[in-house]
């Protein structure tokens, strides 16, 4: 092991995961990739009590857009995608940066070209209410309490400059 | 710090890299599974049990190395596995920190082992799901991972999250199921986080075995606390700032660290962090206002004092250069507990100056240090710009990936001819710079947004 080019699979505090950029959350509170997925929740326009769940898959790009109790988005039909959707799209690439959207849906979206129309899909059916649960499990993490217990595991988990400002 | 003392530090304590060298082969088993081994990583796992030879861990490690080879693997071998590793690094962390110790001339408190017993009742089936989930990344490998088996640790890590006692667990088995996560297929990725995965994973196996020592009886201190600087740790899903000072109480002039830690989610970055500790007004007013404490009956256990903000008072200003240049080489450091012993820990207050620039090598009389600027929080004011800029740091000493670099937690600068001076807990009342208060402003408060959406939909 030479001391200054030691490999980046030897660092104990390799950077695996980027921190995400700020944004507004009013309009999509809750944004992920994972389970192959691009999915999240966006707020009605004109409900306040009503959410949608929606969601994009990796190289297939089928979308679904539904109300979390399962009524279908009425502004989605067969080969288009609704607002909710683009909203979806563009909060994630406000939060993820273009690159880790595109290379995890696996499209290519070159320069100037807007990410959604880069993905011809079509409605496919999507676990609404799997998503809609992670929301929650996502929003519960603010009514777990604070520790004065020390968590040396953190010591794996710098805080970064990347990112932000 | 002088550059003696740096010149000290060069060169890796002798069997620090064959030692590493050993763990490297239990890491290269995990990336490609313990369900199937092949003669070769076999032979590594045995030359990792055959270093333990003679030590209490030896017999146990030899049999669990055995055992895999020979196909089986269940819950005491992978026990003895991380075991193993966590004795390794152990050892390689106590010969850096020695050299550290020596380097700096830094007088450390002998461990001793706390009285009682265990740490008290957790629910076993907690665990015992936490161990299993790590079997299963283990006998699959992290080329084996994919999304069911990510998904596979939802239910347990969001009960294990709902237990306090086991908040040490949680927050690390989600830190790495996030990274795996994002990850997936981690097949086709190009390259694997090899070291800090097998070290997240081993001591996740260790946090989630039954019946781990307790912190024995705390010590109570009464004293004044000054703060020296603030290390910010956080994934998406949690928040730790870790404050070190030094603590002048009746048991003498001690270096010390205090912290809280927080949930949260990814959205929560930067400034906005702090709003999560907003429940220890008196910590943050002496971060932001560089103010000493008045603590009274605080418990004090392997160097930590736990916080608690009713038993503190905040007292006069306290300059922290002031206090690393007047009390750091005075101070006496706390031994670290066993089960924490791994270099990543490593984070030794300093104090540097006079030291020249170079993009991020200082030298100090012609020896040179690397600064980890990537390090900095964006929770706080210090920029590479600034640091940069610097002709006093404070700062953190931490070795990882075969050298030690400095984290800055504060620096005095000259920018423009004047004086600068920017620490990282200088917002921990909010920030203070107009031009990042306009800039956060931008995406409003993500955090009372979020906790009003979890007030109306998680009490529905």
């Amino acid at each position: 092991m030479n001391a200054d080019t030691a490999a980046w699979e030897q660092h104990s505090a390799a950077r695996v995961v980027p921190p995400v950029e700020p944004r507004k959350l009013a309009k999509v509170p809750f944004v992920e990739l994972a389970d192959g997925r691009l999915q999240g929740v966006v707020s009605s326009g004109s409900d306040a009590a009503r959410v949608y769940v929606s969601s994009i898959t990796a190289s297939t790009y089928g979308f679904s857009c539904s109300t979390n109790n399962n009524r279908p988005c009425g502004g989605l039909s067969g080969y288009y995608t609704c607002k909710h959707l683009q909203a979806l799209a563009d909060e994630a690439v406000r939060q993820y940066g273009l690159d880790r959207v595109a290379r995890y849906l696996r499209v290519e979206v070159g320069e100037g070209e807007n990410l959604i129309d880069r993905m011809k899909g079509r409605r496919e059916p999507a676990p609404a209410a799997v998503v809609f649960s992670r929301f929650l499990r996502h929003l519960a993490y603010l009514e777990l309490p604070e520790t004065v217990e020390p968590l040396p595991e953190m010591h794996w988990f710098p805080s970064s400059s990347a990112g932000v400002r | 710090m002088l550059g003696v003392q740096l010149a000290a530090l060069v060169g890796t304590p002798a069997g620090v890299e064959e030692a590493l060298g050993l763990a490297d082969g239990l890491d290269d088993a995990l990336v490609h599974g313990l369900g199937r081994l092949g003669e070769q990583r076999a032979a590594a796992l045995a030359a990792l049990a055959g270093a333990l030879e003679g030590s209490p861990l030896g017999r146990p490690v030899s049999e669990a190395t055995g055992k895999l080879a020979a196909g089986s693997v269940a819950d005491e071998q992978i026990a003895a596995l991380a075991g193993a590793r966590a004795a390794v690094f152990g050892a390689v962390h106590d010969a850096l920190l020695a050299r550290l110790d020596a380097a700096l001339g830094r007088e450390r408190a002998a461990w001793e082992e706390p009285a009682g017993t265990g740490g008290g009742d957790v629910p076993a089936n907690l665990l015992s799901g936490c161990r299993s989930w790590l079997n299963e990344l283990a006998i699959a490998g992290w080329r084996g991972v994919d999304h069911d088996l990510v998904s596979a640790s939802d239910q347990t890590l969001e009960a294990v999250l709902a237990e306090p006692r086991l908040r040490r667990l949680g927050v690390l088995l989600d830190g790495l199921a996030a990274e795996l996560r994002a990850s997936c297929p981690v097949a086709t990725m190009d390259r694997l986080p090899v070291r800090r995965w097998a070290d997240l994973w081993a001591r996740g196996v260790l946090l989630a075995q039954p019946g781990l020592p307790g912190g024995g009886a705390p010590e109570t201190v009464s004293g004044r606390l000054l703060p020296l600087g603030v290390d910010v740790h956080e994934h998406g899903t949690a928040v730790q700032i870790e404050v070190h000072g030094v603590l002048e109480s009746s048991g003498g002039t001690r270096l010390v660290r205090t912290g809280v830690a927080a949930p949260k989610v990814d959205t929560i970055v930067g400034p906005a962090v702090w709003q999560l500790l907003g429940g220890h007004p008196v910590l943050m007013a002496a971060l932001a206002e560089r103010r000493s404490v008045t603590v009274q009956d605080l418990p004090l256990s392997a160097g930590h004092l736990r916080w608690d903000d009713a038993r503190a008072t905040l007292a006069e200003a306290a300059d922290p250069f002031a206090t690393a240049r007047l009390m750091l080489a005075g101070s006496v450091a706390p031994a670290v507990p066993p089960l924490e012993r791994h270099p990543v820990r490593i984070s030794e207050p300093v104090l540097v100056e006079g030291h020249t620039v170079n993009g991020t090598t200082w030298s100090l009389d012609g020896h040179e240090i690397e600064v980890d600027v990537e390090r900095l929080p964006s929770c706080g004011p210090l920029t590479p710009a600034l640091v940069a800029a610097s002709t006093s740091c404070i700062g953190l000493l931490r070795w990882d990936g075969g050298r030690w670099r400095l984290q800055p937690l504060a620096v005095q600068a000259t920018v423009k001819k004047k004086p600068v001076e920017a620490h990282t807990g200088d917002w921990a009342l909010g920030p203070t710079d107009p031009k990042v208060v306009k800039a956060v402003a931008k995406s409003g408060d993500v955090v009372t947004v979020l906790r009003e959406r979890a007030g109306r939909l998680l009490r529905k």
